[in-house]
């Protein structure tokens, strides 16, 4: 498994730990709620809006340098769209590297 | 130029206004969490330059570029490269960012906002056989500078020292070369399959073989040319 990293964060930033700690602190914020929608319209069948929020934890997977997780998150958002849930554990194990990366930050 | 950012994702808004916040010439003067709010903003405020996330639920960036009457300059930020194709045919669109943006890519995308800004170089070109502003290529014949909506050429064709353009509507003959015209189309759009023929890759309907059906029209297409074709598709 991949191991998440702060390498985007550290490069857009330019040595400003301002703008690294908003950005740290704004992922923490929202990446919990996003996982809890997420797995609030899986259990529910709600692929469609699974997907959505597929698509939005996407963005944090690339940001945190996940390169090979990205791949398997769009291949689990077309999968939704396309009404089965297949990638389903690879996709909740990745949620749950970011899960505990989060927590070390 | 005065901007806003409308994004769903918090993080992706502070990513973006970070990047804004590293160009001099950007001042970013508000953030929107949907399409809706900045609507409402827009419609009392004007401003230069809009950063529009596509994927939003309920509204997305194009029902939001949709509603507005005027649109100033878009700049697309999305996870998906998908939508590129249907964002050149809106003409207040000047450029589409995949996240997670790079600082580099991201000051590209800002030198082409502001080159849109500049008045035309055609009236002070006018010797030249064609050029291009935004989405419309400007040919001479007869004299006459004529306007073609880029877009809606689907076909050109070399026929010795002049080549047919086909459009939506009309077919122009032009006295130009295949190679002169291919450097001011848009690279994403437009492909060269045979020494012979430049096609608009959004206008083809099937690919058979060696051959492409484009309208009524079949081209041929090259062996060399195929691979960068095939590239080009949306494969399933």
């Amino acid at each position: 498994m991949e191991t998440p990293n702060l390498s985007y964060i550290t490069s857009m930033s330019g040595g400003n730990l301002e703008f690294e700690n908003k950005i740290i602190t704004i992922i923490k914020e929202e990446f919990p709620t996003e996982k809890e929608e997420f797995f609030n319209n899986l259990n529910k069948y709600n692929f469609k809006l699974a997907a959505g929020n597929v698509h939005k934890l996407k963005h944090k997977i690339s940001i945190l340098g996940l390169e090979k997780s990205y791949g398997i998150a769009v291949a689990f958002e077309n999968n939704l769209l396309e009404g089965n849930s297949d990638l389903s554990k690879e996709f909740e194990s990745i949620l749950n590297t970011i899960t505990n990366y989060l927590k070390q930050l | 130029m005065n901007c806003i950012i409308i994004d769903d994702e918090a993080t992706a808004r502070a990513i973006i206004s970070q990047l804004c916040a590293n160009e001099k010439h950007l001042h970013v003067i508000q953030e929107f969490p949907n399409a809706i709010q900045a609507i409402k903003y827009l419609n009392q405020n004007e401003v230069d330059l809009i950063f529009l996330d596509i994927h939003m639920p309920d509204f997305t960036g194009f029902d939001f570029i949709e509603t507005l009457k005027n649109p100033p300059k878009i700049i697309l930020t999305t996870s998906d490269s998908n939508f590129a194709i249907q964002a050149f045919e809106y003409e207040c669109i000047v450029d589409y960012l995949v996240k997670p943006v790079l600082q580099d890519r991201f000051n590209k995308a800002i030198e082409k906002a502001k080159s849109s800004f500049e008045p035309s170089k055609v009236v002070s070109n006018l010797n030249r056989e064609e050029t291009t502003l935004g989405n419309d290529l400007y040919v001479n014949i007869d004299r006459r500078l004529i306007k073609i909506d880029i877009p809606s050429i689907y076909l050109i064709e070399a026929k010795g020292d002049y080549i047919l353009i086909k459009t939506e509507d009309k077919n122009y003959t032009v006295h130009s070369t295949l190679k002169k015209i291919e450097d001011k189309l848009p690279e994403h759009l437009f492909l060269k399959v045979h020494r012979s023929f430049v096609i608009n890759t959004k206008k083809i309907i099937d690919i058979e073989d060696n051959s492409v059906l484009i309208k009524k029209d079949v081209i041929p297409v090259s062996r060399s040319n195929r691979p960068e074709l095939m590239k080009r598709l949306n494969l399933l």
